[in-house]
């Protein structure tokens, strides 16, 4: 493990972090995080969409003429998002929260993170570096998610997991976190809080 | 009368952005001032105009379960389908434009090809496919709908990010940040819609 491949993980996690700092996937990522479960799972799926959709395009890269680049991509892509929705979907424990997910797990095929990537890193390297930059921009998007995941659910309804913990104090979940505008405002304070400690990232 | 309804309730009660974020990349980084947003705006609506009937038509007669083959669901592949109709349809619509309307391909031009991985698009059609609509008449009255909300939207985030210029705003939470929050506060006064039946 040489020091260019760790940064290849560790850089999106933070410093480029996907979502926070380069403004990708934001479409997808908000609605899903009413509860930490939901977060979870979609986290867990883009992780794996990304990944192996890199990998893949990455052995392809030599071979897949420049003009069609595009579609192929997002054949490859769909692909993957076909086989995540159908194992979600054939299992008891995670049929209900694809259910919950509904759209957003399909619309991970036009999720940014994944098709920046592969144009941006896949489509110029090696195979495992490129599974590994896959990886980890999911990581980095997964973690945002949590995040912001964590505060809803447990503003909102009191609870972690689904599991009790607020509400035992006498606690009154507040119905405006759960709504959708309130993860935006969420994710306003943690860019704020990042760029407070990473000066360079501010704009002008 | 019910196209009526379902028509403003596509536009302020499921606004594609406030109600469930559709389309966010583009409508961040491009609503910097009106008239780009106009232009993406414009190419949004049209293009779901075009795509979202064309999914319905499949969707019915291709897809669902028993539609071309009896005893075949062939849903699954509905994800694949939608995606390679939208980046079809983007191309030839992009082809169209530009041979009879170079005025409007210029002004469009760079948004075009970028709308085949815009989520208001994708996301349109799946909605489709969960809401079952029962004509292609709403589908399209859906599609028109949502696309004229995503307009409302990134127009107005325009207008309000150009006036915002002007405001002192932590630097910290320059650019990115005070965007968020301020598509937050507008996603709440959206939500007054919310309480309105028709």
């Amino acid at each position: 493990m040489n020091a260019k491949l760790k940064e290849t993980i560790l850089n999106p996690i933070f410093k480029g972090n996907p979502i926070t700092v380069l403004v990708l996937g934001i479409c997808s990522s908000l609605a899903v995080t009413v509860t930490l479960k939901g977060a979870l799972v979609m986290a867990l799926s883009v992780i794996v969409v990304t990944g192996i959709s890199s990998l893949i395009l990455s052995l392809l890269r030599n071979t897949i003429p420049g003009r069609v680049r595009i579609i192929v991509q997002l054949v490859v892509v769909a692909m993957m998002v076909i086989l995540v929705d159908q194992i979600l979907k054939s299992f008891e424990a995670t049929y209900a929260i694809d259910k919950q997910l509904s759209v957003y797990i399909g619309l991970i095929i036009t999720n940014c993170i994944v098709m920046g990537r592969i144009e941006a890193f896949a489509l110029g390297n090696k195979p495992w570096p490129s599974f590994l930059d896959g990886v980890a921009n999911g990581a980095g998007y997964g973690m945002i998610l949590l995040i912001v995941a964590f505060f809803r659910e447990l503003l909102g309804s009191g609870t972690l997991f689904g599991i009790d913990i607020l509400n035992r104090f006498g606690y009154v979940p507040n119905n405006l976190v759960i709504l959708p505008p309130f993860a935006l405002i969420l994710l306003g304070c943690i860019v704020w809080v990042q760029r407070s400690i990473q000066k360079d990232l501010q704009e002008k | 009368m019910e196209y009526l309804s379902l028509f403003v309730k596509s536009i302020f009660v499921d606004n594609m952005i406030f109600a469930y974020f559709l389309g966010m990349c583009s409508f961040l980084a491009v609503s910097k001032n009106v008239k780009t947003a106009a232009g993406l705006g414009l190419a949004v609506i049209f293009v779901l105009l075009v795509t979202l009937p064309i999914n319905y038509l499949l969707n019915t007669y291709v897809l669902a379960p028993d539609a071309l083959i009896e005893g075949v669901d062939l849903s699954f592949l509905s994800f694949i389908v939608f995606i390679a109709v939208i980046a079809a349809i983007v191309q030839v619509v992009e082809m169209v434009v530009e041979k009879f309307s170079p005025e409007l391909y210029s002004s469009l031009g760079i948004f075009l090809p970028l709308i085949a991985v815009n989520c208001a698009i994708l996301g349109g059609s799946l909605f489709m496919q969960q809401k079952d609509f029962l004509n292609i008449g709403e589908a399209v009255v859906y599609s028109l709908g949502s696309g004229i909300g995503w307009f409302l939207a990134i127009v107005s985030l325009a207008a309000i990010r150009e006036k915002m210029a002007y405001s002192n705003v932590p630097a910290a939470l320059k650019g990115l940040g005070i965007t968020f929050i301020t598509v937050g506060l507008m996603g709440i006064a959206f939500m007054t819609f919310m309480g309105i039946s028709l």
